[in-house]
């Protein structure tokens, strides 16, 4: 008799209320009318009242640079999230010899600077490479002498520094029982890891994972620092050439303000594909 | 090879693997010790195909480690196991315990043995008819809409057909184990294992449960049932086992058992718990 009460709840539970028909009406609330008021007044004071006449001059570079930092923020996202997973399991249940050596590299990586990581890479590996001729004769040498191999290469370990320990939580955290279950039944070990553990250890972290996201959206600037050209980069090369200190902020912020949503909204449709409630 | 075989034991999943009263699993005084703590003392059994072994005991007395013993979820300190015939290999650890020495054969193992937890610890993030056909199609290589054509016939069969697609977060503690039931079924299984399948239950979905065991047990499956059910295994059991402090106490059928117990203790148990 509660059988159809129970079941309901995958499509309409409460967490789920958007797609709740009631809420989806074509009549906006009213305080959203106000707030959506406001928000177009500001933006329309904002382009009338402030100087945006040297937009067309940088309109390509700030498409690189956008460009630039979508994609360093994508593939240092994928890259450290799949350096994170052995990492996690290492400290999750791997032997002392993989535990702590994972361990030392995420409390090394959490414990000091994104800026100071990514010039002692830079500055460092960056100078040593070129006293090597062996180095300097390899194919990679044309990478090895730009800047954003040693930014990814930085952002990666970093990213992959916090979602190691994030992916250890996730792994010490899907109980026993359901492991068991899988060896009760002869399942070889890597196949417990691919079909039973790896996927319930993401459901949980999915979450943090993408407030993880964000903030690694907002570690792209430091970039610049080692001369890659990213949006933040942009925007203070426009604010060095046009002597404007607003202006050129403000367009950062919405962009920055823009992905941000974009992550989220993606994470937020990778959750709802999954079943919300894990025992 | 598992699948061939598995196909070729029986070509309808809903009847026991085999008829002939074969012996399924041999148990011969087996030790189980957590440290300084001898958890079982020489215990044997001996399960032929179609036999409805209960062990009942007090807790603590070892009832659940003798199962989990048997498809090497703990590994025995001491003792032989024979499953299907099949002496499981061990090697010793050289601090007085032994290990499996062949993992591949402790999976051959026990994908033909099917394991009903007390948890149910049906898998969270698949719905009930992706759980009934993981193992199937991921231990035992059948084809997947082979697999699922079985696990449907199994879902009606325990009653669950209506609940193929949830998740079991959102089902009844009685549906999951049904569903756990049903699981354990689709490996075709030679020995069905319950480790006191309805402990975690409420009350009132507890008779679902039993009912489903009980079926299975009229048509002549092999099972050994941890259970604290005395009425139910009086009633399934071919063969009752009493376990107290790690060794048999006593055993025989059920009318022996709970008809005229010997031993002190087991009277005393089976005033306590009726």
């Amino acid at each position: 008799m509660s059988d159809t009460q129970i079941e309901v709840p995958i499509e309409t539970f409460p967490i789920h209320k958007e797609s709740d028909p009631s809420r989806r009406s074509n009549r906006l609330p009213p305080h959203r009318i106000v707030l959506g008021l406001i928000g177009l007044g500001l933006v329309a004071s904002a382009a009338f009242f402030m100087r945006w006449d040297w937009l067309p001059n940088y309109g390509d570079l700030i498409l690189q640079g956008l460009w630039r930092t979508i994609w360093i923020l994508c593939v240092t996202v994928f890259l450290g999230f799949l350096l994170a997973v052995p990492l996690g399991l290492a400290q999750a249940a791997g032997p002392a010899i993989l535990a702590i050596p994972a361990r030392a590299f995420c409390t090394v990586i959490r414990g000091t600077p994104l800026l100071v990581q990514l010039w002692l890479l830079y500055y460092g590996l960056g100078s040593l490479f070129p006293q090597y001729p062996w180095i300097r004769g390899s194919e990679l040498w044309p990478y090895l002498r730009q800047a954003w191999p040693y930014a990814v290469l930085a952002l990666t370990l970093s990213y992959a520094g916090y979602e190691g320990e994030v992916m250890r939580g996730a792994f010490a955290s899907v109980p026993k029982g359901q492991l068991e279950a899988a060896r009760a039944f002869g399942m070889r070990r890597f196949t417990i890891f691919r079909r039973i553990w790896l996927p319930q250890a993401i459901h949980r972290a999915l979450p943090t994972l993408a407030g993880e996201a964000v903030l690694q959206l907002k570690s792209t600037p430091l970039v610049a620092t080692i001369t890659v050209v990213d949006l933040y980069a942009v925007a203070s090369r426009v604010r060095q050439d046009t002597f404007l200190t607003y202006e050129p902020l403000l367009l950062l912020a919405a962009g920055y303000l823009i992905i941000t949503a974009i992550i989220v909204s993606l994470f937020r449709r990778i959750e709802r594909l999954i079943p919300s409630k894990l025992g | 090879m598992m699948a061939t075989e598995a196909v070729a034991v029986s070509t309808d999943p809903l009847q026991p693997a085999v008829t002939e009263q074969a012996e399924a699993i041999h148990v011969s005084n087996l030790h189980k010790r957590f440290g300084a703590l001898e958890v079982l003392k020489g215990v044997s059994l001996t399960a032929r195909d179609g036999d409805v072994v209960a062990l009942i005991g007090g807790s603590g007395s070892g009832k659940s480690t003798f199962l989990r013993c048997i498809n090497f979820l703990e590994n025995p300190t001491s003792g032989v196991i024979r499953i299907n015939g099949e002496e499981i290999k061990m090697i010793s650890d050289g601090h007085g315990g032994q290990y499996p020495a062949n993992r591949r054969q402790i999976e051959r193992i026990r994908s033909r043995l099917g394991m009903v937890f007390q948890n149910f610890n049906l898998w969270q993030h698949m719905t009930l008819i992706q759980n009934v056909i993981e193992v199937p199609v991921h231990v035992l290589g059948m084809r997947r809409d082979e697999a699922m054509a079985i696990g449907e016939q199994l879902l009606e069969r325990v009653g669950l057909s209506a609940k193929r697609d949830v998740y079991p977060a959102y089902m009844s503690g009685g549906q999951q184990q049904r569903g756990a039931i049903a699981r354990a079924l689709a490996i075709q299984p030679r020995v069905m294992l319950f480790d006191e399948p309805t402990s975690a239950l409420d009350p009132e979905l507890v008779g679902e449960v039993l009912k489903v065991i009980g079926d299975l047990a009229k048509e002549g499956r092999t099972m050994l049932l941890v259970t604290h059910e005395m009425k139910f295994a009086r009633e399934v059991a071919s063969h009752v086992m009493y376990l107290h402090n790690g060794i048999v106490e006593e055993e025989g059928t059920p009318d022996e058992l709970f008809g005229s117990p010997k031993s002190e203790r087991l009277k005393q148990f089976i005033r306590t718990v009726s």
